[in-house]
């Protein structure tokens, strides 16, 4: 089978999981006739007709909310946002009605909503946020962000199938900047399972999302100085794998927490607790966090330069790691 | 369609604004395929007699509010183009410092707030300064530009509302181009045109000509006057059309050749030059003029931008917060 991008990988996974239940279908604007604005739904207007890849006013929270009336109804909705950036013109029918419709009544809303996330490719501060920790922080939801071709197209096809709703960012630096072949046949990535990206034995890496990409990077870097980087790529940020975390850190005890959101409330201070919760006594030095700073994402590329986590920030603080 | 109210020199000048707004758009464009800007752009060639109409009729205290689309909105303003320039090549010496880019153009200093790209994001606030403007009993009026998609937005609905039970000095103004990025107007509105919703406000809506800069000029200036009288706002809907795709990555294949064409035939620009030109008050040598004058602005603009300074890395963490 030939190589296919990131992008590739979740229209793969949408488009299989079409195939295969009726209920699946696709909302959101310019998904149809144009096949979304970054062409993640192309061509499937064509295969599976305007009942199932619907194209939708400019609506974002009626968007949501009538996904969720669709889930309740038995349906399995994908909801697209263009840009993750624009998710929080539905924050309401999110995080009061999909998240909560199970703690109140025991109903499922198996639902998900995906769009792209990000930064590196210039958007400025409205179309390159990080938005996940709004929803992490929502009891009720589950959250993912894919970092491979592999895991963004098993992972897709697991939020489907999923029974509650499932918020889907993809990296869209990713898009078509990666590409691996696929194994054939109907398989997924779990929900809730982080993945050793590289096994190592001196400090964990613990991470998600495009920033996995810098922290192998940052690994085979160090590798030469006799620093054995081990990354652990969450792929899932609720429900967090905690057995996994709490593995690679008692084997390494020490700990580098790294996302591109920013610095507060960022994911990494809910795995510094978990760690010093749970680990504390196999910790030979401190917990880092590397992120972005507490700004919004600015245009101008040294600007988002200096927002970004880079390469070598990983680089300079595991060396001041491995010092201890 | 009159143009009494327009002296000689003011319909002059609102001529030489659209041919910088149409300039400043295609140079825009050469420069960005010359990769000399990043990220990406959305650009309103075909939208000038809208931006410039619009415009037109403010005061300087007024306030402007724009979209994703903003670059002729920010010319028209009288936004100093270098500034403009050298936002989109992300220098300290834009108009947001480098911080924003193509769908921030603006400077709220002269009465044109930096445009906000999540649509419909700028309709509360002109609201929010009409409620000020008519506490303050200033003579100011705000006026709000989005697109036909914006209207679809449940903000657009609460705050053309809230104005209207509140009397507020602003003019909602629908640059109605016939598609929100790929998706025709009518296939996501019941309704023939986005001024009939208006009625559903109590409030004065009409439907304009957007590409005939008087028509644009007096149908703002008259909703203008009856806002700053203190009688409340009005919805306008300009026809217009963008003669190029969505953004830079967008080729338009969902309009047809044909479409394109015919809108390209009531060119705003080709259109003024044609009519003034018959009769008589326009001539070749005052369009050459207007063109050369206006190529050099945009010289100027560029030279500017490029020999500006890259804003330092650290300006990053810069302006968060007041202190
Ligand atoms: C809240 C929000 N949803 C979606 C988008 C993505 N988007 C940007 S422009 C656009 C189309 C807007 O159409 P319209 O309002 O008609 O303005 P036009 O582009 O025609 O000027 C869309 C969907 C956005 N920027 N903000
Ligand atoms: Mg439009």
């Amino acid at each position: 089978m030939a190589a296919v991008t990131y992008l590739e990988a979740i229209r793969q996974g949408i488009w299989e999981e079409m195939e295969r239940d009726p209920t699946v279908f696709v909302l959101g604007e310019d998904v149809g006739r144009y096949g979304g604005a970054f062409k993640v739904t192309e061509g499937m207007i064509e295969r599976f007709g305007e009942d199932r890849v619907v194209d939708t006013p400019i609506s974002e929270s009626a968007i949501v909310g009538a996904a969720i009336g669709a889930a309740l109804m038995g349906m399995r909705p994908i909801a697209e946002m263009q840009f993750a950036d624009f998710i929080s013109c539905a924050f309401d029918q999110i995080t009061n009605f999909a998240a909560k419709c199970r703690y109140r009544w025991n109903a499922g809303v198996p639902l998900v909503i995906r769009g792209p996330s990000g930064g590196g490719v210039h958007g400025g501060p409205y179309h390159s946020q990080n938005p996940e920790m709004y929803y992490v922080h929502t009891p009720g939801l589950k959250v993912v962000a894919p970092s491979t071709v592999y895991d963004a197209k098993g992972l897709i096809k697991a939020a489907i199938r999923d029974e509650d709703p499932v918020v889907y960012f993809e990296h869209k630096f990713l898009y078509r900047r990666l590409k691996e072949t696929l194994p054939e046949g109907d398989w997924t990535v779990p929900i809730g399972k982080a993945d050793v990206k590289r096994a190592g034995s001196d400090i964990s890496v613990i991470t998600y999302g495009a920033m996995v990409h810098l922290a192998l990077e940052a690994a085979a870097a160090l590798a030469n100085e006799g620093i054995d980087l081990e990354v652990v790529d969450l792929r899932t940020l609720v429900p967090l794998d905690k057995e996994r975390i709490l593995d690679s850190v008692k084997k390494t005890s020490k700990a580098i927490l790294l996302h591109e959101d920013v610095r507060t409330g960022g994911m990494a201070g809910e795995l510094a607790a978990l760690i010093v919760e749970e680990a504390f006594e196999y910790l030979d030095g401190p917990i880092m966090r590397i992120t972005a700073p507490d700004t919004p994402v600015p245009y101008s590329p040294p600007l988002e330069e200096f927002f970004l986590p880079k390469t070598s920030d990983i680089i300079r603080v595991a060396r001041r790691l491995a010092a201890y | 369609m009159t143009s009494s109210l327009l002296t000689k020199e003011r319909l002059l000048g609102m001529y030489r604004k659209m041919l910088l707004c149409r300039m400043f758009e295609d140079r825009v464009n050469s420069l960005f395929l010359q990769g000399r800007m990043p990220g990406t752009i959305h650009q309103a060639q075909g939208q000038e007699a809208s931006a410039v109409g619009v415009c037109e009729a403010l005061s300087p205290g007024d306030m402007l509010t724009s979209t994703h689309r903003p670059h002729e909105h920010a010319v028209a303003r009288g936004i100093p183009v270098k500034a403009l320039m050298a936002e989109l090549f992300a220098k300290s010496t834009g108009c947001c410092h480098g911080k924003g880019g193509s769908m921030h153009m603006g400077d709220a200093e002269l009465g044109m707030l930096p445009a906000i790209a999540i649509v419909g994001g700028g309709i509360p606030l002109a609201t929010g300064y009409a409620l000020s403007f008519k506490y303050l009993k200033k003579p100011n009026i705000a006026a709000c530009f989005f697109g036909d998609g914006a209207v679809n937005e449940g903000i657009f609905h609460e705050t053309v509302n809230m104005a209207a039970i509140w009397d507020l000095p602003v003019v909602f103004i629908c640059e109605n181009n016939k598609y929100g990025a790929s998706t025709p107007i009518d296939s996501v509105m019941k309704v023939k045109t986005v001024s009939a919703r208006a009625s559903a406000y109590g409030i004065p809506g009409r439907t304009i000509d957007g590409n005939d800069v008087v028509s644009v000029y007096e149908a703002v200036s008259e909703a203008g006057e009856r806002a700053r009288s203190g009688q409340g706002p009005a919805l306008l809907e300009l026809e217009t059309y963008r003669f190029a795709g969505h953004s830079r990555s967008d080729p338009g294949h969902y309009r047809s050749k044909q479409e394109v064409a015919e809108w390209k035939t009531k060119d705003p620009i080709s259109r003024f030059e044609t009519r003034y030109l018959a009769e008589g008050f326009l001539t070749r040598e005052i369009i050459d003029r207007c063109r050369a004058s206006v190529e050099q602005e945009l010289n100027d603009a560029v030279e500017f931008a490029e020999s500006s300074p890259s804003p330092l890395p650290e300006e990053c963490l810069a302006d968060v917060y007041a202190e």
